[in-house]
């Protein structure tokens, strides 16, 4: 159906901002991804003691606690709406692009929260340096939209069955394992003293995933919602 | 009823002509026979992801439940071709490269299939309601595809593989294919693909009776 573009920002925005209202109120997405984000990392912290790592292992262990986190609590933006029975109020007022649109934006804003917080600690944590901060931010930045980008669609997906909690890291991880190579690499390459030059290829594929999973998530959502 | 006895016949002949032929690879030797069923394993894997995203596309427009089994089907199908392309890469591997399993970015991409098909089945148990089933399983089956595809045939080109990355024009390798081998390979191919496609109806034809024989109930 066609929709008016200043309605379909409205809308997103109208969305956007009911789930970070309703988040503010309990902080439940928040606290527990958070929780899961400082345990995943503690857990890292004690089993390295006081050896430093190679940057690869280093990257690798920095993704392996994002991704979880990401899994404790990017589902959440759908699983409530069904829980609570608010899903059927939500689907007669809003059309379904500006319902993915706005909570594609929340799941951005928690997960970049995350990341925030997690980021430091990391390098307090594990003693890994690294001189090319832009380089990094820009890694980090393209990981939070790809993890999104995929998860979000997977979160509604899995709002609608039995079993939520698990299924939703059992059906992301074969779309995410993609990403996740690439954030591997280029993290690894950054934390090596590589500059944008290095990394161009890791950022142009980083890039086109993310577009591409947003994409193909605007065109499937409706049938996930409708359901 | 005749071509499934052309096809008896001539998947017979293709197994003799495997064994009795010179290896296809002379520095490997015999183990190297193992490809002649490895290939066409590894490719029915990936049709069959492929089909049944198709199905997947066509269910979502015209919600027959026809095309939701056939889309399942595809997926079990693709299961079972993507363990034994899995197993029959791991043995070649042990023999040539001296591990079962090293990481190599054919081996990811076939473990992400893998975990794709599964995946898939975890969401079907998951999910009460013919209809509901049917969409969310059409949406993932789609959603998954780009993300394999990359892994399956960019990947592997960007990384550095001791896979042969393409057996018939491969250089470094110094496979040049006789006719022979390109015959049987060429045979094989043909062979297990219309397999596939006997296996693929006689399932929709099953799947079509258990609905009929629900609905009647």
């Amino acid at each position: 159906m066609p929709v008016n573009s200043a309605g379909l920002v409205a809308k997103t925005i109208a969305v956007y901002a009911k789930d970070v209202r309703l988040e503010f109120r309990n902080r439940y997405a928040t606290s527990v991804v958070l929780m899961f984000a400082i345990t995943t990392l503690a857990m890292i912290s004690f089993s390295i003691g006081q050896g430093s790592l190679a940057p690869r292992l280093l990257a690798a262990l920095f993704w392996i606690a994002l991704f979880f986190s990401a899994m404790a609590g990017l589902s959440a933006a759908f699983v409530r709406e069904e829980e609570s029975g608010t899903a059927l109020a939500l689907r007669l007022k809003a059309d379904p692009t500006a319902v993915y649109l706005g909570k594609l934006l929340f799941n951005l804003t928690l997960l970049s929260l995350v990341t925030v917080v997690v980021t430091p600690l990391f390098f307090v944590m594990t003693d890994a340096a690294t001189d090319q901060i832009g380089a990094f931010v820009v890694v980090l930045l393209l990981g939070v939209i790809g993890l999104c980008a995929a998860t979000t669609l997977v979160g509604a997906i899995i709002s609608k069955a039995a079993v939520k909690g698990a299924l939703f890291s059992v059906l992301s991880f074969p779309i995410l394992i993609t990403l996740l190579l690439m954030l591997v690499a280029a993290t690894a390459r950054v934390l090596d003293g590589q500059s944008f030059g290095g990394i161009l290829m890791e950022l142009q594929g980083l890039f086109a995933y993310s577009v591409v999973m947003i994409t193909a998530s605007l065109m499937l959502f409706r049938f996930v919602w409708r359901e | 009823m005749i071509w499934q006895w052309v096809l008896f016949v001539a998947m017979g002949v293709l197994i003799v002509m495997s064994f009795i032929t010179p290896a296809p690879q002379q520095q490997i030797g015999e183990s190297s026979r193992i490809f002649y069923y490895h290939i066409p394993q590894a490719w029915l894997a990936v049709v069959a992801f492929a089909t049944s995203m198709i199905y997947s596309i066509r269910y979502l427009k015209r919600r027959e439940a026809s095309l939701d089994d056939r889309a399942a089907i595809a997926n079990a199908l693709g299961l079972v071709f993507a363990i034994l392309a899995t197993v029959t890469g791991a043995m070649f591997a042990k023999v040539t490269w001296g591990t079962y399993w090293n990481w190599d970015p054919r081996q990811t991409s076939i473990f992400v299939l893998l975990l794709i098909y599964g995946a898939y089945f975890s969401l079907r148990g998951a999910v009460t309601g013919d209809e509901r089933r049917a969409a969310m399983s059409a949406v993932y089956s789609i959603f998954a595809f780009p993300p394999a595809v990359f892994l399956m045939f960019v990947f592997p080109r960007l990384t550095p593989s001791l896979h042969p990355s393409d057996t018939i024009v491969d250089k470094n390798m110094k496979f040049a294919m006789t006719t022979d081998v390109a015959s049987i390979l060429f045979g094989s191919l043909v062979l297990f693909t219309v397999l596939y496609i006997w296996m693929f109806n006689l399932a929709a034809r099953v799947y079509k009776m258990e609905r009929a024989r629900r609905e009647d109930d």
